[in-house]
């Protein structure tokens, strides 16, 4: 639709356009350059301005733990939770709870994902699993890792069931589901640090903290596929059940839902890939496992057994992701019923023995029943070796580079950034606006940014925003060089996928501390390991973006006599362009969450003060500082996305 | 039950409480543990004295300064570190509330403060006398900090006051704050392979002092009223003219109803109390040795029978 409006906007329109975005524009540098003659209250946010938000929202909190008594029903809630847990618990590591069965010993475990994968996806990803439960052992970190899928074996299920009901809901109310968009959009920009201070508050911390924040952080994508997936069902479809005497909840049960099957699996997967995300930002309130002891190695500076841990995570998350891939590309299979039993049932059979031949060796060799820290063969020592070297040896190189960017670089921007009155940021962002989208867009754009003066953190946004600009920056330096070089052919781009993939599912916090030995804590430190971050969608979407060329497009050009340049810049480049937009989003996006998480190495800037609320378990000022990240997101999100759907060539 | 059973019940559970030490309850003892090893092996140090005494415990990891909100709650029983320093606000704030109190202190004295690492004193021998520091403050230069010394503080929520004390006593350094205790180790860390000088913000009892030797910067002696009362040190204008404590405590909280619920464990945890070196060899078996915390606190009762064993009876 915004295509149409784009390209078909009678030039009356475009013209009125053009005049604001340089009136506001014109103001803009007005107000930055005659700044010392400006009344302060459009250098920054007056104090009339500044809303008291956090206490609204503290009080409101207040009222709804302890007037409405909500905590004991989120407590309750809890218990229900707990016990699950308990369950999982003393299955998987033995934890002293009902029903008394646990530990299954880890030779089962990994027998069974073995029969799971091969089931699902063939030998490939038998090996794949059975392989990864291996290493998990082999490492000494099986107790770890158990602690960490006791919880997410309760977690993933949990936010699948609830993200289904929303999301049939949503589908059958058409309100609801306008309702619902904002949150969600809300939601998904908010930093994982906002939302674990309620949770403190109203659950308490623990296992059933982590395992209740979990559910919080991966339930949005389940809502969003599960609706999508169910307004993508044909009405032919439908028809065809209606005729064959259907009710309503026959329609939604036998019709619908197995029609949407593919898209809702995929939330599945999207589910499990956020539970993985949150194994350690979750151990900030209880979460055992993996998580905490990664948080417990690198502060005791092992970096070499904190990538092992690292590993296993990302061997985990590329096991689940494969396994919840195979199960949605998956046609269901129609079993004819004259097979014999034991046909019908082979790999059942096939798991029943396996198992029992495993539990019962693991009674006779106990070190297939647990390996111990002791036993495992960690080459942690190894990685922190080399570390040290590769530190040293480039010594007068990153030290040459703090130096040159914190002087000639960071000072400069981070001055500029906080030298402009926030009355110019506003027109400058509204004329960005109008230039983008027309009179809708510069609105949004001032609302947002609105909300962040009238939310008293205006200097701190600053900052962050400041950081995230300079990584993007210095992320697109080497992301698009690299993405070009990729897609020169197919394996080399595989491979950098493959890094991206690996790059974006390793623990972030790891990064921190090498980020820090490099650099110092400073904000080179912070902007080195948001650059890393940022580079990873820059890449990918710029693959995707120039592979999604079609052929016969880029052949019509060579033919008409094109030289590759001339074929790179005016056919490769604008038709992959939105795509390459999309990255750019999403490398704000990815900036935004790890600069929060940066401010463990030392920032000013929002994330700092979230960590205090955290600590202070401050929801409300939490909450204000969340949606401050949250808006800047938004915001971007709105621009590119506009932008993108009005550049894209209209069919 | 009855309301009326359930009294006698209680009452009659109160009564064999007072007589009978193993009345404890079968449910877990919740310890927390923080993200920093003493404290972890220092956790199952309590933890398997009170499963010797026959009590099921339990461990959970959280957030060092929100524990307090928990501990009063009675999510988690007790907490056996609590440092003035770092968590007396907390502490304090949280016992006003209602819910938990403190159950003695340990021998151990706590001290924060500047600190720096011995290659450090060859680069600047007047140490440790602050005025002797100030005067290498180029030393200490950074490009963020331009021709002013550095000093790597801790997070901004531990309050720590260094840049007044900066702007107190005059000093030409600038306080700039990691944000976190992992930040300042990966810095220090990073210093010691290139034998660069730094000063940061240190504490003890703490495992950095068997990893790195060093010591603390000496300042104008604390006084009481130092950070109140500006005519209190020397600088007759400033508050915070003068060091940290040097003998801050380090206490035992627990929640209000341990008593009434393990009232064995209770009564052992107010008999625990451990030294500054005991606690630095908890830090050393696992951040030197090596060693998971649960064996390192096994290894540590092992060896060290003769001080815990007082603590049971």
């Amino acid at each position: 639709m915004s295509s149409i409006e784009a390209h078909a906007s009678p030039p009356g329109v475009r013209a009125r356009r053009l005049s604001m975005v340089v009136v506001l524009m014109a103001a803009a540098i007005a107000m930055a350059l005659g700044r010392d003659m400006l009344p302060a209250s459009l250098m920054r946010p007056p104090d009339w301005m500044i809303l008291p938000l956090a206490d609204w929202i503290n009080a409101f909190f207040d009222f709804l733990r302890d007037d409405l008594g909500l905590l004991a029903v989120t407590r309750s809630v809890a218990g229900g939770v707990e016990a699950l847990l308990d369950v999982t618990a003393n299955l998987l590591y033995g934890k002293n709870r009902w029903p008394w069965l646990g530990p299954i010993p880890w030779s089962v475990i990994a027998v069974t994902a073995a029969v799971i994968g091969y089931a699902l996806g063939g030998a490939k990803l038998a090996f794949l699993a059975c392989g990864t439960f291996l290493w998990i052992a082999l490492m000494g970190q099986w107790t770890w890792a158990m602690e960490t899928l006791s919880v997410i074996v309760v977690a993933a299920p949990v936010s699948v069931l609830l993200g289904l009901l929303v999301g049939v809901a949503a589908w059958r109310s058409r309100r609801l589901a306008a309702l619902l968009n904002p949150i969600l959009n809300i939601a998904q920009s908010l930093p994982h640090f906002a939302y674990m201070i309620p949770v403190v508050v109203f659950i308490g911390v623990g296992p059933k903290a982590g395992a209740i924040v979990t559910i919080i952080f991966s339930v949005p994508p389940m809502i969003r596929m599960t609706l999508l997936g169910l307004q993508k069902v044909p009405d032919e479809v439908v028809e065809s059940g209606k005729m064959c005497g259907a009710t309503g909840w026959q329609l939604l049960l036998r019709t619908r839902l197995p029609t949407a099957r593919t898209d809702i699996l995929i939330g599945v997967n999207q589910v499990i890939m956020q539970c993985l995300a949150m194994v350690v930002l979750a151990s900030f309130i209880g979460m055992p496992g993996l998580g905490q002891k990664l948080l417990q190695l690198l502060q005791a500076l092992r970096i070499g057994q904190s990538v092992e841990i690292g590993l296993t995570i990302v061997l985990l998350a590329i096991t689940l992701d494969r396994f919840t891939r195979a199960w949605a590309l998956r046609q269901p299979v129609h079993v004819p019923r004259v097979m014999p039993w034991h046909e019908r049932f082979r790999l059942p059979l096939i798991w029943l023995g396996l198992v029992t031949v495993a539990a019962g060796l693991s009674q006779v060799f106990p070190l297939l029943a647990e390996i111990g820290r002791v036993q495992g063969f960690s080459f942690g020592a190894a990685i922190d070796a080399v570390m040290d070297r590769v530190i040293v040896a480039i010594y007068p190189v990153t030290d040459w580079l703090h130096w040159f960017l914190i002087v000639w670089v960071f000072i400069p921007v981070r001055d500029a950034f906080l030298w402009m009155p926030f009355a110019a940021v506003l027109s400058l962002l509204a004329a960005v606006g109008y230039a983008v989208g027309g009179r809708r867009s510069a609105l949004i754009c001032v609302a947002f940014f609105g909300y962040i003066a009238i939310s008293g953190w205006w200097d701190r946004t600053m900052i962050t925003a400041y950081t995230v600009v300079v990584s993007v920056a210095i992320a697109a330096v080497f992301a698009f060089p690299t993405a070009i070089w990729a897609t020169g052919n197919a394996v080399r781009s595989r491979r950098v996928l493959l890094v991206c993939d690996t790059v974006q599912t390793f623990p972030s916090f790891i990064y921190l501390i090498p980020m820090i030995m490099l650099f110092g804590a400073n904000d080179v430190a912070v902007v080195g390991a948001v650059v890393l971050f940022a580079a990873v969608p820059l890449i990918r979407y710029t693959i995707e973006g120039i592979r999604g060329v079609p052929v016969a497009l880029v052949e019509a050009a060579g033919m008409s006599g094109a030289t590759r340049r001339q074929i790179r810049r005016h056919v490769l480049w604008p038709v992959a362009l939105p795509t390459i937009m999309v990255g750019v989003n999403q490398a704000v996006m990815f900036s935004l969450f790890m600069v929060i998480i940066a401010a463990f190495i030392g920032t000013q800037d929002l994330g700092q003060e979230m960590q205090r609320a955290l600590s202070s378990a401050d929801v409300g000022k939490g909450l204000v500082l969340g949606l401050a990240v949250a808006t800047i997101g938004l915001m971007v999100d709105h621009l590119i996305m506009k932008w993108a759907s009005s550049v894209r060539p209209a069919n | 039950m009855t309301r009326m059973n359930m009294l006698m019940a209680s009452a009659a559970v109160a009564a064999m409480t007072a007589t009978i030490a193993s009345a404890d309850s079968s449910e877990p003892i919740v310890i927390p543990t923080h993200n920093w090893s003493s404290q972890i092996v220092m956790s199952h140090i309590v933890g398997q004295i009170f499963e010797t005494a026959g009590n099921s415990v339990e461990y959970v990891s959280t957030d060092s300064q929100a524990v307090y909100e928990s501990i009063r709650l009675g999510d988690v029983a007790l907490g056996v570190e609590v440092w003035e320093g770092a968590y007396g606000a907390s502490f304090d704030a949280a016992v006003a509330k209602g819910g938990l109190h403190s159950v003695g202190e340990h021998d151990a004295v706590t001290r924060e403060d500047w600190w720096y690492p011995m290659w450090t004193k060859e680069a600047c021998p007047g140490l440790p006398d602050w005025e002797a520091l100030n005067d290498c403050a180029a030393i200490f230069a950074t490009p963020e900090t331009g021709d002013k010394g550095r000093l790597l503080g801790g997070p901004v929520d531990w309050l720590k006051h260094d840049q007044e004390r900066v702007d107190a006593l005059g000093m030409d350094f600038v306080v700039i704050n990691a944000g976190s205790a992992a930040a300042l180790w990966a810095s220090l860390a990073a210093a010691e392979r290139t034998q660069e000088p730094i000063v940061i913000f240190n504490w003890t009892p703490n495992f950095a002092e068997a990893v790195w030797p060093g010591e603390f910067v000496e300042f104008p002696a604390w006084e009481t009223g130092c950070d109140t009362d500006p005519a209190i040190g020397p600088n007759p204008d400033a508050t915070f003219d003068c060091g940290n404590p040097a003998d801050g405590y380090l206490k035992k909280a627990a929640w209000d109803g341990m008593e009434g619920k393990w009232p064995t464990a209770y009564a052992v945890l107010t008999n625990v109390s451990f030294t500054n070196p005991q606690i630095a060899e908890m830090a050393r078996l696992v951040d030197i040795d090596g060693m998971e915390p649960e064996d390192a606190a096994a290894h540590w009762l092992d060896q060290n029978a003769d001080v815990w064993s007082g603590w049971t009876d």
